[in-house]
């Protein structure tokens, strides 16, 4: 093969869910990626898992396998890398096997797993391996009863291995987002995980980077993208690599999107921090030496993409339990909006302390206000006004003074975190009340009381790679 | 001296590791890339972004795109989950930095 053409089809769990089927129709493809985990998306799968042997898996990969069937019909040849496999790989193929089944197609499967490691936590810490917080140094033992998940990200390695012995669907439990892609082009071009092909695997990763969140690279979050980008048909990215690691990006013919060198400049340091390390299981990459040209309409060609040396350690993704939160909205309008919704928020929050319930965090945001990037960004308010409810009125009636029907009207959002359940519980029962005893203008309360989430904190650690052993299985 | 938005020579994406925000200003230009350079320094975002309560702000770059990335540490309040802001993961800096206003650069050309 000359050059391998690799699509990204999800960015995220969560993602559009036809996108697979339509790039992979129309993308003249050899791989379909998916990508499915997010940091704390592993916390997720493993409650699930807890619950549910047979669970702790990416299902949107199931239905998206269902979505696929006609292509892989038409495409014996397509093969397909996922981390779907989320906490539970196994479960994952096996659900993925029946799916196919069912539309009458056999493949082979291979499941790539061994990054699981909660279940060795206590034989990791005996053996010295501290998993201390990438950040403050702390051992992960001072929160250990506390932990929901432990995975370190695997590497590219153990795919290419899978697509090796024959695989045609590789499920993958926590690998770097990138490895997804570097795998099949290692196991088309031969390239090797050690010194000799470094700057090949840095290429790769490259593409992989840029693939890894799916419409990023294709118009998505682009500062320039406007109605004329038709972002309601976006084409998913599709990397086309040649052995040397050169490649271009591009998106399946007569689709909406835009690959411009913006898109994929903009692409290659988002959730970046050193451009120059980007650090992955298979290289640690440097983006300064890539080199973006235009070489047609929706085509960049990516040049560059250098080794910047090797780690011997896994990054290992830990979530831990930190309590419960719960946010909710009102929608108030004008005049004095801003105004109001503050004071609304206010009420809640002094409502729940006369109850009785203090909370660990609390935050009240007026959205409309430029709250969403908080003090940063000129105020919505007339600065001249001062709506500071201690010291002026501020009613829509007739003792208002001041008043401004700028913004129109605001989301009051109110936010809680606290150790106890029960108080964040009673904290969704505060928002109703407001619709009858709040200020006029309150509205929006129609989907009821805001859910309870458990707040699963993250926890990043390195792990040597010898004390970690990826596991291929064909099943 | 006029006001213009940094949005006039530079885009730029925005995003999150953990606690850590990254915003990359990309200048349109080659002078975009100078002024930038020379103009949008560590302490100068740090600075404009203050509210958000980082610990520190670091620079790094990569002139081979005329890129310029900062990483704001511990400016999420928390990150995805833990936070408790409606944008958890500093998916709207990016757009926050490029509408900072700025003396309209002399050199036309950017």
């Amino acid at each position: 093969m000359d050059r391998v053409r690799i699509g990204n089809g999800c960015g995220f769990w969560g993602d559009n869910l036809d996108a697979p089927a339509r790039l992979a129709r129309t993308g003249r493809l050899h791989y379909l990626t998916l990508e499915y985990l997010a940091e704390l998306t592993m916390s997720i799968l493993a409650l699930i898992k807890a619950k549910d042997a047979n669970a702790g898996y990416a299902t949107d990969f199931i239905d998206v396998l269902h979505s696929l069937a006609p292509t892989l019909r038409e495409q014996p040849h397509l093969k397909i890398v996922t981390n779907a496999g989320g906490m539970n790989p196994h479960a994952c193929a096996r659900a993925a096997q029946a799916a196919l089944a069912k539309a009458g197609l056999t493949k082979r499967i291979a499941v790539v797993s061994g990054d699981d490691l909660y279940p060795r936590l206590d034989e990791l810490f005996a053996a010295g391996h501290a998993l201390n917080h990438l950040d403050n140094g702390a051992p992960l033992s001072t929160i250990r009863d506390k932990v929901v998940s432990a995975n370190a990200y695997l590497g590219a390695k153990p795919i290419a291995e899978a697509l090796k012995l024959g695989a045609e669907i590789v499920i993958t439990g926590r690998v770097a987002d990138a490895s997804l892609t570097v795998g099949p082009a290692a196991h088309e071009f031969g390239w090797g995980f050690g010194e000799s092909d470094l700057d090949r695997l840095a290429a790769g990763t490259v593409a992989g980077h840029l693939i890894e969140c799916g419409a990023q690279a294709t118009g998505g979050l682009w500062v320039n993208a406007d109605a004329t980008t038709r972002l309601e048909d976006v084409g998913y990215p599709i990397a086309e690599i040649a052995a040397d690691g050169t490649f271009t990006v591009s998106k399946p013919a007569n689709t909406g999107g835009a690959v411009n060198v913006e898109t994929v400049a903009e692409q290659l340091l988002y959730e970046v921090g050193d451009p120059a390390r980007y650090f992955t299981p298979d290289v640690v990459a440097d983006f300064t030496t890539v080199k973006l040209s235009q070489l047609g309409a929706d085509v960049v060609g990516v040049t560059g993409g250098t080794a910047n040396g090797l780690t011997d350690t896994y990054k290992v993704s830990v979530s831990y339990r930190d309590g419960f939160a719960s946010a909710g909205t009102l929608v108030i309008t004008g005049p004095n909006a801003v105004a109001k919704a503050r004071a609304s928020g206010a009420i809640i929050l002094e409502k729940l302390k006369a109850a009785g319930f203090a909370f660990a965090h609390s935050y009240v945001e007026v959205i409309g206000a430029g709250d969403v990037v908080p003090g940063v960004l000129p105020k919505a308010e007339p600065p001249s006004v001062s709506f500071d409810p201690a010291t002026r009125p501020f009613s829509a009636g007739r003792a208002g003074s001041n008043e401004t029907d700028f913004p129109k009207e605001v989301v009051m959002r109110v936010a809680v975190r606290d150790p106890r359940k029960a108080a964040v519980e009673r904290f969704t029962k505060e928002f109703a009340p407001l619709v009858t005893s709040g200020f006029a203008g309150t509205t929006g309360y129609t989907v009821g009381r805001p859910p309870v989430r458990e707040v699963f904190a993250y926890w990043p650690a390195l792990i040597a790679k010898s004390a970690v052993a990826p596991k291929v299985e064909v099943l | 001296m006029a006001k213009v938005p940094l949005s006039r020579i530079a885009h730029g994406r925005s995003g999150d590791k953990g606690n850590h925000a990254n915003v990359a200003v990309i200048a349109y230009t080659d002078a975009g890339f100078a002024w930038l350079s020379k103009h949008l320094t560590a302490e100068v975002v740090a600075a404009y972004f203050a509210p958000l309560g980082a610990t520190r702000v670091e620079r790094f770059e990569a002139a081979n795109v005329r890129g310029l990335n900062f990483v704001l540490y511990d400016a999420l309040a928390g990150g995805a989950s833990r936070s408790l802001r409606t944008d958890t993961q500093g998916k709207t800096l990016a757009l926050a930095l490029l509408q900072m206003e700025i003396d309209e650069p002399d050199n036309k050309e950017l």
